[in-house]
């Protein structure tokens, strides 16, 4: 084993040479791109500060980095800022769970019954073609003006597409997965649970990372239209004291945490389909 | 011969296909009679109905006329007496080897540590030791369609019917898989049904070779292996004295008008 071939040894470093020269190209590439996308953003800001300052743009209006960051520093310190987070991430949290969930669960149910999916077929049509936040104002009657509503809104928004994506998954599934289970003497409710749903698992998930945006907009909506508190409520309260600093201070932190969380669902979805090939 | 041994028994079974544009009329009423321990091959055009014979016989669908007696007794939905093999593998590919190997003990609630140590040594035998924890992409073609074999065979079915299911195979892996079930299923006593395109592959295994006609399916002719090319290995049997000759005259019998154009 350790007898050195000559020939082999040169063919050994040549390819190895090749790879490193592949992996140096790959980081450089990867740093270039990053170096851009830094300096973008940094020059962004450097120029709506002077702009700013220099008073070419509105400050009343438009106001400016640094005043923004001041204005959030001052929410952190007096700790008024972590309540409007926890109590928008809070619905939103549930809005998406519980639309994924429902979503799925009505798809299930029409899976099982195809009468029934002839049926409501319509008004999952007409339903889902209308602009849902629409539907606000009635549920501010329904359920008072608070978190209900708030996350009533948001599962208007996303429990009838997560159904219909998550019953196309079901029914594209190869009627020969079912066969298998059929051969077997298997019921309905184990061709559900031992091929359906595993087969469809992937397409669930993915309504998640779906949702969770989804749910952003339903919860800031339902914020702009009854709360007391969050980061809608922020948007719409400084709009309405003409504080424009505190609107763009709100859009950066639901930017920010609207990205973690975003991030999170994608960490989650890997390791809920890790071993899945 | 007598009653008692026929294991599969059609009679006068038809099948029309109803859609909203039209009935068609698949299978006319078909007999058939298949002994115990007895291959029989279905071959024939396209638009047949040889599928849709073997989901008859399996009960996964019930005739428009006509009735399937399986050993004895009339069919009225799948049962565990008999395993059928799809023209692919479709492993669940969320399922280890031997998950999926397991998946009929399952469902039959039959799964003990018992069945479970034969479906190993089962696919131990069919040279697939090692692969009870990878998952089915990890295995070539002919593997996978080796484990579901295997998944066929946990149950113990009397009687196999096997759709094509070599067809979506590489030339050199079918004829190792035709040699390999062929000798499982005498081993083990088995009746089967193969449906195929193959004809040399049809005379090759079978003990009994039988045409369909199309439109609408009805038997044409059967074929009566002779015993030294039943007797060899698939994979001897084309060296045969009278293979050639088989091979032309079912060949010849497909070819002919009014039996519908042949589709390799």
């Amino acid at each position: 084993m350790n007898q050195t071939n000559p020939k082999q040894e040169k063919r050994d470093e040549w390819m190895g040479q090749l790879h490193r020269n592949h992996i140096q190209q790959v980081a450089r590439w990867r740093h270039q791109v990053l170096a851009v996308q830094l300096s973008m953003l940094v020059c962004m800001f450097l120029l709506w500060e002077v702009a700013g300052r220099l008073r070419w743009i509105d400050v009343l209006l438009f106001s400016y980095p640094s005043k923004i960051f001041a204005q959030i520093g001052k929410d952190i310190a007096s700790g008024e800022l972590w309540v409007h987070v926890g109590v928008t991430v809070g619905e939103t949290a549930v809005g998406f769970l519980l639309g994924t969930l429902v979503g799925t669960l009505l798809a299930v149910l029409i899976w099982w019954s195809p009468f029934l999916s002839k049926v409501l077929d319509p008004y999952m049509v007409v339903f889902n073609s209308m602009p849902k936040v629409a539907l606000g104002p009635i549920f501010i009657v329904m359920f008072g003006a608070g978190f209900t509503a708030i996350v009533m809104t948001t599962l208007s928004i996303t429990v009838i597409i997560t159904t219909l994506v998550v019953y196309n998954s079901f029914n594209e599934v190869d009627p020969n997965y079912i066969k298998v289970i059929r051969t077997f003497g298997g019921e309905r409710s184990e061709i559900f649970t031992k091929v359906v749903l595993p087969a469809s698992f992937p397409a669930i998930v993915s309504t998640l990372k779906v949702n969770v945006g989804m749910a952003w907009v339903g919860v800031i909506v339902g914020e702009f239209l009854v709360a007391k508190q969050g980061l809608g409520y922020l948007i719409i309260y400084g709009f309405q004291v003409f504080n424009f600093t505190l609107v763009l201070s709100s859009l950066l932190i639901i930017a920010a945490v609207a990205t973690a969380m975003y991030q999170l669902v994608v960490y989650a979805e890997r390791k809920m389909l890790a071993g899945r090939r | 011969m007598p009653e008692s041994e026929s294991v599969i028994r059609l009679e006068g079974i038809s099948q029309v296909y109803v859609s909203e544009r039209e009935a068609s009329l698949v299978i006319e009423d078909l007999s058939l009679e298949i002994q115990k321990g007895e291959f029989v091959s279905l071959v024939g055009p396209s638009g047949c109905g040889k599928t849709t014979l073997l989901s008859i016989i399996a009960g996964l669908l019930t005739p428009t006329r006509g009735e399937v007696k399986v050993k004895g007794k009339l069919v009225g939905g799948p049962s565990s007496q008999i395993g059928y093999m799809l023209q692919q593998d479709y492993l669940f590919p969320w399922r280890t080897i031997l998950d999926n190997a397991l998946i009929g003990l399952e469902l039959t609630g039959r799964l003990d540590e018992r069945s479970r140590e034969r479906v190993r040594e089962l696919l131990i035998s069919m040279g697939l030791a090692g692969t009870e924890n990878q998952y089915p992409s990890e295995l070539s073609g002919g593997m996978r369609q080796r484990v579901a074999l295997v998944r066929t065979l946990a149950t113990d079915p009397g009687i196999l019917l096997l759709d094509e299911p070599f067809s979506a195979l590489d030339y050199q892996t079918k004829l190792q898989l035709e040699d390999l079930v062929s000798d499982t299923l005498k081993q083990f006593g088995k009746t089967s049904v193969l449906v195929t395109h193959d004809l040399s592959e049809a005379i090759a295994v079978s003990d009994r070779v039988i045409v369909l006609d199309r439109n609408p399916g009805r038997i044409r002719r059967e074929f009566i292996i002779p015993d030294e090319i039943r007797k060899a290995q698939p994979f001897h049997a084309r060296e045969q004295e009278g293979f050639n000759e088989l091979f032309q005259a079912l060949w010849s019998e497909l070819d002919q008008p009014g039996g519908g154009e042949k589709d390799a």
